[in-house]
């Protein structure tokens, strides 16, 4: 009988923890995918974040570090300042990176640090149970904003790719989401994308992966998927805001 | 070079760290210990490192994490409110059990406090300083050959332990110009199993974290971490003695009071008192053996401190109160005068008559 789908080797045999119908396990995936498809896993160190993927590093089958909340980019510095033949990643939610990590994240794309960030944008907290996020959406309600994100008092979401793509330093920066075939399918693109301008030593490359939180959001897993079609996505398009080899004269 | 140079106690450290294989160093600008990061931008480029001027002190400590984790020596350096902001980075260090070097080149406090000489991060160095269970190895240096020496030392502590390890300078230790040697260190080489290095798909995957969900088995890695600690504090505390062995009152003080303190003491002989100096070495470990076998010949101890009175309570344990300890000190970036301490033995000697 002809395989047609297994589950790629960079990622280990434990079971996921993630909530039924939560699309980390799809990111995971994609991202072991892209380890697998460059056999770079035995050269690849992971760096695990403060949040839901706060365990990765017992899911990806390579070295992996935990890191302190926020502060990946700065360690996925030291390592790949460490180990330049190495190939560094970190994986990080919208509190770790857009909030509390907010300096080391835009520090390390003004280097063009030579990493790969995945960004999983869910636009809540998820691990401890459903607060505010830096990208909870105007008017989303949360267990921080129970009457709905008022930006007159906490202000707007961050919106990472536009913000970051302002800068000089980055090479790569792509939104793309998991809801649906079509989008997985350019996500994984993207993803791969991300650790090949690293082999190639072009240097900081993000994917802004919108993610689904059916639990925090209150919704069924189906509808938590139609939701990001009608709210995430308008307000955060999906596509490629940097690429510095479609640039002109590049 | 094995010859004498006059060199900044900061300098004599940049260097030293270097010649213990330190390639990475990471830091913010603070005074007053920025001469240790000129140094490293200087020279670090030229012999293959690499120096990174972070975009924070909290940055910095994690990307010294990430050196460490790939099982490389690396360092940090900064001054009181920036150790502050690193401690967080520390605390992860120890949970991880991570080697790493630190330094404080310490300064006056609380808050943004001043740029002046202090001691006043005793306690916040000996007793860890972030959350949780756990200690880091602390050396205070007296002099710039010491400020040299020990780092060496600190290097080969961390990676042997498995901890950070700390020099606890003052800005009067990272400022002062002192002739020093060095060019003679053999620094230990310790193998790094645990490290990051990728897998080579040659071994299950090696992963460096802190967290454990499950509380006996986060107490089982404080217990084994305490028990190597025990092992550190029997074989690792280090301190001098000075003129101890007739002594009937016990100068105490470490860094730049101990060399006010030396000059008290002799003062204070030449005028016929009895007086010596337990210098310590280590801050944690603390030396407890010397000043629990002190307290039973010697009448009194004085701590001389640049702080409100820290060291002072780890004497008070080490002797178990068995004799009185007065504290003599300067703070806020003072720092007490030989003259000071002498008034204080003889105000203390007067009073045991």
């Amino acid at each position: 009988m002809k395989t047609v789908f297994q589950k790629p080797k960079a990622l280990t045999d434990a079971p996921l923890h993630y909530c039924p119908g939560c699309t980390h396990g799809i990111i995971h995936r994609l991202v072991a995918e892209a380890i697998d498809a460059l056999g770079i896993e035995g050269n690849t160190v992971g760096v695990a974040p403060v949040g839901c993927a706060v365990m990765a590093y017992d899911y990806f089958s390579c070295d992996m570090v935990e890191a302190a909340h926020g502060r990946a980019p700065a360690v996925a510095t030291g390592l790949k300042r460490a180990m330049p033949e190495n190939i560094i990643f970190t994986y990080q939610g919208d509190g770790d990176l857009a909030s509390i990590g907010m300096a080391e994240t835009v520090h390390a794309a003004t280097r063009n640090e030579n990493i790969t960030v995945i960004f999983v944008n869910n636009a809540i907290y998820g691990m401890t149970g459903g607060q505010m996020a830096p990208t909870s959406l105007p008017g989303q309600v949360t267990q921080t904003s129970p009457y709905g994100r008022d930006v007159k008092h906490c202000g707007y979401p961050v919106k990472i790719c536009e913000m970051l793509s302002q800068l000089e330093g980055p090479e790569y920066l792509a939104r793309v989401a998991v809801n649906n075939v079509k989008n997985v399918l350019a996500a994984k693109k993207a993803i791969q994308k991300a650790f090949e301008n690293q082999i190639a030593g072009k240097g900081f490359s993000l994917v802004e992966v919108i993610s689904a939180c059916p639990t925090n959001w209150g919704m069924t897993p189906q509808k938590a998927l139609e939701w990001i079609d009608e709210k995430m996505i308008p307000y955060y398009p999906l596509g490629v805001y940097k690429d510095r080899s479609k640039e002109a004269g590049v | 070079m094995a010859d004498k140079v006059l060199m900044k106690g900061n300098e004599a450290l940049a260097e030293a760290a270097i010649q213990a294989g330190c390639r990475h160093y990471f830091g913010y600008p603070i005074t007053p210990q920025t001469e240790v990061a000129a140094y490293m931008a200087k020279r670090m480029p030229k012999i293959g490192g690499c120096f990174l001027q972070a975009e924070s002190e909290i940055a910095a400590i994690n990307m010294v994490y990430g050196v460490a984790s790939a099982g490389k020596r690396v360092m940090t350096s900064s001054s009181s409110p920036g150790i502050s902001l690193k401690e967080e980075g520390i605390s992860y260090l120890a949970g991880a059990d991570l080697p790493a070097f630190i330094v404080n080149v310490q300064r006056g406090g609380p808050g943004l406090g001043g740029i002046q000489p202090s001691q006043s991060d005793y306690f916040q160095s000996t007793r860890g300083g972030g959350h949780g269970d756990y200690h880091i190895i602390v050396l205070a240096p007296s002099s710039v050959q010491e400020m040299a020496d020990l780092t060496v030392k600190g290097f080969d502590l961390a990676d042997e332990y498995r901890m950070p390890a700390m020099v606890l300078a003052d800005g009067t230790m990272g400022q002062m110009m002192e002739p020093v040697t060095m060019g003679n260190y053999q620094p230990k080489t310790v193998e790094k199993p645990w490290a990051v290095t990728g897998t080579k798909m040659q071994r299950p995957h090696n992963i460096v974290n802190s967290l454990y969900l499950n509380p006996e088995e986060l107490e089982r890695t404080n217990f084994e971490r305490y028990a190597r600690y025990a092992v550190i504090e029997q074989k690792e505390a280090m301190y001098e003695s000075f003129l101890m062995e007739d002594a009937d009152i016990c100068v105490t003080a470490f860094g730049i009071a101990a060399r006010v303190s030396r000059n008290a003491v002799l003062a204070a002989r030449a005028e016929g008192f009895k007086v010596g100096l337990l210098r310590p070495i280590t801050l944690w470990p603390f030396p407890k053996a010397p000043f629990a076998e002190a307290a039973d010949r010697v009448s009194a101890f004085i701590s001389v401190e640049l702080s409100m009175g820290q060291m002072i309570e780890d004497v008070e344990l080490a002797t178990r109160c068995k004799r009185p300890v007065y504290l003599c000190n300067r703070t806020g970036g003072m720092i007490p005068s030989p003259e000071q301490v002498l008034a204080k033995i003889k105000e203390i000697a007067g009073g045991l008559k």
